[in-house]
């Protein structure tokens, strides 16, 4: 499994679906189009801003609101490694791990990051380490299906391999 | 262990499961409704072949039935041929009604079971004591593969509902007073388990309501422990083997709300979500266009029922409309060899073929901006049933009916006096 380590983007609770890809960009069809507007709802320059591998932080019910594949769509295209959060709505959830994009529930962790730390995870472990300020957390442990399907790539390619050993 | 953790080990073939673990488990029935062509799609994307097991995978046709444009019409046409192709035992077309109260009707629900489903009102069948839920195209076109789906085990929260209403106060009024008190986020991603003296004791069709509507507060399934009345009702339909599990004694549920509803009032959901619940006293006059008795939540005989013995020898206000679908045709039937139909239509009701109807706003009796719906289905955004600039008013199928007599919100009470409903 790809290390995740990245800077730090902090959100607050309650982040819906229409906060990370606003429901008038539904119509795209396009990955990185509709990655050009990601987390747009809650931070117009955040597209902009993010590298490859950053790790978003935030409260609880992250993914809330609409059941829009195109949010962890917009998000993974984004170049988002990873999000932690106190908690995750479920149908996000569901969608963001099929689509390979690793999801870590780490109660708290708002409080212990700031912006721009630099964090690194462990998703086998489920830790993640500041190496800003030197101090490591522990999140809820990934299972190993959820992990293999991270590996994957996600679930589809997963089960691409699965059909074609069938 | 809670008996849901208990269901979910035993289909993982784990003996134990715990809070926030994510297992895969078996799936004892797989359910696609027709808003779900790209299931079949997904699944070719993957390598699907053929269906894991014809036995355990249907088809429900019941947002689009019948099929009201083209191209819904083609979606039934590309289904039916999946169907085919993989010669799939149980199928309901577009002749049969709504997914929540077909697939019980042919026995295909029974305690103990994991039933996944396209739809997020699967949590109903957590009345039979089964773990229901809804999945999106991609969870579901992996079932349709392999027959396993990954689960994350949820929190649990107990809601204790003790008490018994008053004639004329119906499960729906118990379950929108809980919404409007819990809020409509109150368990996401948790699964609810509904007890106390009201729930021990109370009938089928109004346990589903419950559960249908506990994914309004966010939750992944509901549960019931099978009452006698459940257990009847599923030997009437079946002969399968199953097994109920207990609760242990030590289980510590995540949270515990505790709620008595003797002297509920009828309870109304007022525009536009859920949980914005008053009791109908406390609202203001408002006058109703349309009044939409139907739906996974409010189509049953029992609603039915209720609405009749309301309408029966009386003529609905005139500038109110009344459309009554029945849940499913073996409902139908039902309440023609009752009488209820012809009380309704005498009434001046106005009834479609059995299916969601105008629930999601897809045909069937949509409305208008600026009108008033009252509704005993189950979402009222706006927009859910026609223009977004309608008003939906959820309520029971008494209130529901009550409100047609009238042409304005009306307690159903006052033409009851004591009657049952
Ligand atoms: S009746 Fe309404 S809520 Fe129920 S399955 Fe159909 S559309 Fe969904």
């Amino acid at each position: 499994m790809r290390k995740i380590k990245g800077n730090a983007f902090i959100f607050g609770h309650n982040i819906d679906t229409d906060q990370i890809i606003p429901g008038r960009y539904l119509e795209l069809v396009n990955p990185k189009e509709i990655a050009a507007h990601c987390m747009e709802g809650a931070d117009p320059t955040f597209a902009n801003r993010v590298n490859s591998g950053d790790i978003i932080v935030a409260g609880k019910n992250f993914g809330c609101g609409s059941s829009r594949e195109h949010a962890p769509i917009a998000l993974v295209n984004a170049g988002v490694g990873a999000v932690i959060a106190d908690s995750f709505a479920r149908i996000f959830y569901r969608n963001a791990v099929n689509l390979g994009l690793p999801l870590l529930i780490c109660k708290g962790i708002m409080e212990k990051v700031n912006e721009g730390d630099v964090l690194e995870i462990n998703l086998k472990e489920g830790k993640v380490s500041n190496i800003s300020t030197g101090k490591s957390f522990n999140g809820e442990q990934l299972s190993e299906y959820a992990l293999e399907i991270l590996g994957s790539g996600g679930i589809k390619p997963l089960f691409k391999k699965i059909t074609a050993e069938m | 262990m809670h008996a849901l953790e208990k269901i979910l080990a035993r289909h993982a073939e784990k003996d134990v499961v715990t809070t926030g673990e994510i297992i895969k488990a078996k799936v004892d029935l797989a359910e696609v409704n027709d808003l779900y062509l790209q299931t079949i799609y997904s699944f070719y994307e993957m390598g699907g072949k053929k269906v894991w097991d014809k036995n355990k995978l249907c088809f429900v046709f019941d947002h689009y039935a019948p099929a009201p444009t083209i191209k819904t019409a083609q979606i039934h046409k590309e289904m039916r041929e999946f169907v085919q192709e993989n010669n799939l035992t149980h199928h309901f077309d577009i002749n049969t009604g709504v997914c929540h109260q077909v697939m019980h009707e042919a026995g295909l629900v029974y305690p103990g079971m994991i039933l996944v489903a396209t739809d997020s009102h699967t949590t109903t069948h957590g009345a039979f004591g089964a773990f229901g839920t809804g999945v999106g195209a991609t969870d579901m076109a992996t079932i349709m593969i392999s027959g396993e789906l990954w689960f994350r085990v949820p929190e649990i929260v107990e809601i204790k509902i003790n008490g018994k209403p008053e004639p004329g106060v119906m499960a729906k009024d118990v379950i929108l007073h809980i919404l409007g008190k819990l809020g409509a986020d109150a368990c996401v991603y948790k699964a609810i388990e509904f007890c106390g003296t009201y729930i021990d004791d109370l009938d089928v069709a109004e346990r589903m309501v419950i559960c249908n509507m506990a994914v309004e507060m966010g939750a992944k399934t509901a549960y019931m422990v099978p009452n006698q009345k459940i257990l009847d009702y599923i030997r009437t339909r079946t002969n399968k083997e199953f097994e109920i599990y207990d609760t242990d004694e030590d289980f510590v549920y995540a949270e515990n709300y505790v709620f008595d509803i003797n002297n509920l009032s009828p309870q109304i959901a007022v525009p536009h979500s859920v949980d914005n619940v008053v009791s109908i006293d406390q609202l203001p006059e408002v006058r109703i266009d349309q009044a939409f008795i139907g739906a996974c939540t409010g189509g049953r005989l029992e609603d039915i029922q209720a609405a009749a013995e309301i309408l029966r020898g009386q003529k609905i206000n005139p500038h109110t409309r009344l459309i009554i679908i029945p849940a499913s045709n073996e409902v139908l039937l039902n309440a023609i060899k009752f009488g209820f139909i012809e009380d309704l239509i005498k009434a001046g009701a106005t009834l479609s073929t059995p299916g969601c109807g105008p629930c999601l706003g897809a045909h069937q009796g949509v409305i208008a901006e600026g009108e008033n719906c009252v509704t005993a289905s189950n979402r009222n955004f706006p927009g859910r049933m026609g223009s977004t600039g309608g008003s939906i008013y959820l309520a029971s199928p008494a209130t529901t009916a009550a409100s047609a007599l009238m042409g304005k919100l009306t307690d159903p009470r006052t033409f009851l006096k004591g009657e049952n409903v």
